[in-house]
């Protein structure tokens, strides 16, 4: 048993390095952001494991900053994380049969895991479960170590941190645009975008957010079929 | 927002995380398929949400007044310059919100 999971952890280590640099700078920033907003480590911490969703982390931030609003918290969430359902039905496959490891495997489902345990498969003499829940696990202790350390390090170093926040808008517009230039289409970013505006423009900048995941709801299922047609051309 | 507050913000987050995660495993399986509708929605929604993402980032932007949001609007820019060149991520965050930081304290 102890020779299985040591094989595995072997197998996975080497192929979670790159996540490694991306998390521990992003952690780090979003530890230190967090910390310019006045919160101490202990929030990171304490995100980066129960949540364990960069964006959501970074918007968690902002929500935490303004009004207290359940409902807008809740589909807010649920929207930004809606893709994980998505990597989910296509991981179904490979995840079975991996016993107990299996709910913390789902738990730990997050961008960079999936792209991963979807992408590659272990070497034929190392056990599949082990291999996945290392590349989770380890996965999730970059991230939770670069945004503890972030929050430590922010608090220790004297730093001007005016205009880190900016780390969030620029990684959305660098999500957005990586998305656009895969897509062959841009009939629904533009959507998007023309409904967050109008709604931002017609309720407000503390207000806009449901209505905008109302109508963009409504309005791709109103064009679905033209949307699906544009599609397949 | 108080302490409770706070609390129950993060934990609805990750509730909301944790349902969009196991969702499809209490749902489906290889013998029930995924409805048409759902299996377009994951096509359809990221980038509108994405857009929708980037919005809400520049939510208070003073367009009409201060400095007009120009900080924001070259960072922006900057950002997707250097994405466009390189297309790194990391390379394009880093770059991008250091110009910020930058263009604040010059504005």
């Amino acid at each position: 048993m102890k020779e299985i999971r040591k094989k595995a952890l072997l197998a996975a280590l080497p192929r979670t390095v790159p996540v490694l640099t991306g998390f521990l700078f992003l952690g780090l920033a979003y530890g230190v952001y967090m910390q310019s907003m006045g919160f101490s480590f202990l929030y990171p911490l304490c995100m980066s494991i129960a949540i364990f969703g960069g964006s959501l982390e970074f918007v968690t931030v902002s929500l935490l900053m303004s009004r207290f609003a359940p409902l807008q918290t809740l589909l807010m969430a649920l929207m930004i994380q809606a893709r994980h359902f998505f990597y989910g039905l296509a991981m179904l496959d490979k995840y079975k049969g991996t016993g107990k490891k299996k709910a913390y495997l789902i738990y730990g489902l997050c961008d960079e895991t999936f792209s991963l345990n979807c992408s590659a498969e272990p070497p034929e003499d190392v056990d599949r479960g082990w291999y996945y829940f290392f590349v989770t696990l380890l996965d999730q202790s970059y991230w939770v170590t670069g945004a503890t350390l972030g929050g430590i390090l922010g608090s220790l170093l004297p730093l001007n941190t005016e205009g880190l926040d900016f780390v969030l808008t620029a990684m959305f517009v660098v999500i957005f645009l990586e998305h656009w230039l895969k897509a062959e289409k841009h009939i629904t970013h533009l959507l998007g975008a023309g409904v967050s505006v109008l709604c931002l423009l017609l309720f407000g900048a503390d207000s806009f957010l449901i209505p905008t995941m109302l109508g963009i709801h409504l309005l791709l299922t109103a064009f679905r079929g033209r949307i699906e047609r544009r599609r397949a051309e | 927002m108080s302490i409770p507050e706070r609390i129950l913000t993060i934990g609805i987050c990750a509730l909301a995380t944790m349902l969009t995660r196991f969702a499809p495993f209490l749902l489906f399986s290889e013998k029930r398929k995924t409805p048409a509708y759902v299996e377009y929605l994951g096509e359809a929604l990221p980038g509108a949400i994405f857009a929708m993402l980037v919005v809400y980032c520049l939510r208070s932007l003073p367009l009409l007044s201060g400095n007009h949001g120009l900080p924001e609007l070259l960072a922006v820019g900057c950002t997707v310059a250097i994405h466009l060149w390189k297309r790194s991520t990391l390379l394009s965050i880093g770059f991008g919100t250091a110009a910020y930081m930058i263009l604040i304290r010059l504005l």
